[in-house]
């Protein structure tokens, strides 16, 4: 993969508001290629802001942001996104592409077609019937069309994968199932990925970085192990405490 | 029926000028709606302003904003110079492409601001540029709601078209206006009739055209497009004739002048030109036409010119006023009045005789005494003109109401008792048939209304043209014309005004 030693992204200074609102206050941090980042919160903390001034959906007002080495600012926003796969809780498959069309889009775009081989085992990669190339987005469950949408990120074969509450509007066991599959592709293909989401358990399950934000400002940055250990201060440990409550509530229960 | 059928056959030419006049101004509406409907779909104040003055011109009649183009088009004469067409196709055409602005521009505004954010995400984030996202996107998206205000632009479009009649452009609307002037109802169901058909032709095809992009099916859309392209190709192809020296015979909108036209044209082609007729012009344009070379030759009446172009309010003796009027011509717009044909046609206080007998009325003197208890009748101009004004003045006339028809409904109101007097038209058969008492005028407020042949600046030099209709000047006495046009207004035993025009010519003879 890319240089270990240069970060795969490196946010300097970075913050974004909308008059006299402030989103972002000044984020400074570097993400090493591999890493499994959750970026959780809660909502208006930020998180969402932060990321998506990676792949320019949203301008920063001050700082910048490197993208392996390079500054994003000087590269054409179309062409920055196609280099890195982006899904979001609204999925946003194309309804009137099939689904090997919405899937192969990227790669459209920059005048390649994929073939039908590689369509199938895109689809393959996210556990779904290649048969399902042909079809419509509407005949599709919203699990399957969130496996079309990741299937959809990673087509260009991008370093890293932005995520945004990408499992947000799924039921739990959709959800679970899509999570774990996640993981296993981001080892898989050595991906970079940085995930959003609001739920710590997620966070803790799945990342190997957890941040916490809070008021626009990063409050934490450390492991899920250590934020079980009562690591990150008072907001990260009332986030943590949700789940723990939970998991204990459930063992007391058990017979 | 038998009428009915026949009228239908006579439609091919306006039929595919309107054809023709609809699908163009339906494309430069849509080619002008669908970039502005981008912009202000990217920008709250475009929609706003955009949409805002697309309501506004639909509130304006459609019969006015085809009038208004005449005196913009003649006004942007000092731009473009003299050879800009004032009449005619292109201010239909404009006319009709802003009457059709605002269904594509609401249609593609809303489709394009309401939809789904989470689909116009994904396109930013696979890395669309602007142009990808709106070809790939939000154009295939908001195609059927686009295709949905097109099918209501067009049936809006071909039905208001027939209104480009007013304005000198062939269309269903010649059939119809004819009609109704002429009280030949089966001309009138005719052009009705074949513009409703193309218009749920029109629907029909872009109807499919709509399913086929809701539906994603490019066969539907493909043929719908392709049945459509050869109507209009087909149309395009039937008004194609070889440029011979074409004369444009213009007239206004009442039987007597569709007779004069079709005599004057008739002595024409006798004379080798090849005929055409703009039917159906307003007062206010016809003159303008005749001037601006639009059309070649037209019949006016002298107290309309004294009043409308000229200006003039004091009412000379008539050889004094018609001899006025010839200079003013030729030193005006260099226009050639070549004479008085022989009559008049001025307006006529009538009344029915036995009402008239009741409330002791012979004169406009007599009647100022009964008017405060009476209602009076004229046609949709006559309460704006300068003649209506004088005869108030002149004898303080105030009536308890003031009524407008068109012409040919004026006497039906009249002998219905809805009005009991009206201005009719000294030279209208319809005062002899009905037995109507025509009120003197003893303080000769009313001007002089010899009818009189007026040629375009560019065919007073042209020998052959005015020897050809020389002859009619001073040949047609009153009588003669009254029951000319009596012929093509009464119930029975109708005459077409080309059939009339055919007795006048030898009666001439």
């Amino acid at each position: 993969m890319a240089d270990p030693h240069i970060p795969f992204l490196h946010f300097d200074n970075v913050g974004k508001r909308y008059g006299e609102t402030i989103a972002v206050k000044s984020v400074a941090l570097s993400i090493t290629p591999g890493s499994f980042v959750a970026l959780v919160g809660a909502s208006g903390s930020g998180k969402s802001t932060l990321l998506k001034m990676v792949n320019r959906l949203i301008e920063p007002s001050q700082g910048q942001i490197a993208l392996e080495g390079m500054d994003v600012s000087a590269m054409a926003p179309a062409r920055l996104r196609r280099r890195l796969g982006y899904v979001f809780q609204g999925i946003g498959l194309f309804p009137h592409f099939t689904i090997a069309e919405n899937i192969g889009i990227g790669p459209r775009l920059e005048k390649s077609r994929l073939s039908a081989a590689r369509i199938e085992e895109l689809l393959e990669l996210v556990a779904l019937d290649p048969a399902m190339a042909s079809r419509m987005p509407a005949e599709l469950s919203g699990g399957q069309r969130q496996r079309v949408g990741v299937a959809r990120a990673l087509a260009g074969e991008p370093h890293g994968l932005l995520m945004d509450e990408p499992f947000g509007a799924l039921d739990p066991v959709t959800r679970d199932a899509l999570g774990e599959k996640v993981r296993e592709l981001h080892r898989q293909l050595k991906l970079t990925t940085i995930m959003v989401t609001h739920d710590m358990a997620e966070a803790l399950l799945l990342a190997d970085r957890v941040l916490v934000m809070d008021q626009g400002q990063i409050v934490a940055d450390t492991t899920p192990r250590q934020l079980l250990a009562g690591d990150g201060g008072d907001v990260a440990q009332a986030l943590v405490a949700v789940p723990r409550a939970q998991a204990r509530a459930l063992a007391d229960l058990t017979p | 029926m038998n009428a009915f059928i026949t009228a239908l056959t006579r439609l091919g030419d306006p039929l595919a000028q309107h054809v023709l006049l609809s699908a163009a101004a339906l494309a430069l509406g849509t080619a002008f709606a669908l970039p502005l409907a981008v912009w202000a779909s990217r920008s709250r104040n475009v929609a706003r302003i955009a949409l805002g003055f697309a309501s506004l011109v639909q509130t304006v009649p459609a019969l006015a904003l085809l009038a208004l183009f005449f005196p913009l088009l003649l006004a942007l004469r000092s731009v473009f110079g003299p050879s800009l067409p004032t009449l005619g196709f292109l201010p239909a055409l404009l006319a009709l492409a802003l009457y059709a602005l605002l269904p594509v521009l609401r249609n593609a505004v809303t489709a394009l601001t309401n939809l789904d954010p989470g689909i116009l995400e994904a396109a930013d984030g696979v890395g669309m540029t602007a142009w990808q996202k709106l070809r790939l996107v939000e154009a295939p998206l908001a195609a059927p709601f686009i295709m949905a205000g097109l099918r209501t632009a067009a049936v809006w479009t071909i039905g208001a078209a027939t209104l480009a009649t007013t304005i000198g452009q062939t269309s269903l609307g010649d059939p119809i206006f004819a009609g109704l002037q002429t009280q030949n109802w089966a001309l009138v169901l005719a052009g009705c009739f074949a513009s409703a058909a193309l218009a749920l032709i029109a629907d029909g095809l872009l109807g499919l055209v709509e399913w086929g992009f809701r539906k994603r099916r490019r066969l539907a859309v493909f043929l719908g497009l392709a049945l459509a392209a050869i109507g209009i190709i087909g149309a395009g192809i039937s008004t194609r004739d070889g440029s011979r020296d074409v004369v444009v015979i213009g007239s206004k909108n009442f039987s007597e002048q569709f007779t004069l036209a079709r005599l004057i044209g008739q002595r024409l082609e006798n004379a080798g030109y090849a005929v055409q007729y703009r039917e159906g012009l307003g007062s206010a344009v016809i003159h303008g036409a005749l001037t601006s070379g639009a059309i070649d030759v037209y019949v006016d009446y002298a107290g309309t010119i004294w009043a409308n172009e000229m200006q003039r309010g004091e009412t000379p003796p008539r050889a004094q006023m018609i001899d006025e009027i010839r200079q003013w011509e030729a030193d005006n717009s260099g226009t050639l009045m070549l004479g008085a044909l022989g009559f008049e046609n001025a307006y006529a206080f009538a009344m029915k005789e036995d009402r008239a007998e009741v409330l002791r009325v012979a004169s406009l003197t007599d009647l100022a005494a009964s008017a405060p208890s009476l209602a009076v009748g004229g046609d949709v101009e006559f309460f704006e003109r300068p003649e209506w004004r004088a005869v108030q003045k002149a004898y303080g006339l105030r009536f308890a109401d003031q009524r407008k028809y068109t012409a040919t409904f004026m006497y039906d109101a009249l002998t219905g008792g809805e009005a009991d007097v009206i201005a009719a038209f000294s030279s209208d058969g319809r005062i002899a048939a009905d037995r109507l008492r025509v009120l003197t005028d003893p303080k000769g407020a009313l001007p002089a209304y010899d009818a009189l042949l007026l040629i375009t600046p560019s065919r007073a030099e042209d020998a052959r043209f005015v020897d050809a209709l020389k002859p009619l000047i001073g040949a047609i006495d009153v009588e003669t014309m009254r029951e000319a046009n009596y012929a093509v207004d009464r119930e029975v035993d109708k005459k077409s005004p080309r059939e009339a025009a055919q007795w006048l010519a030898e009666q001439i003879d």
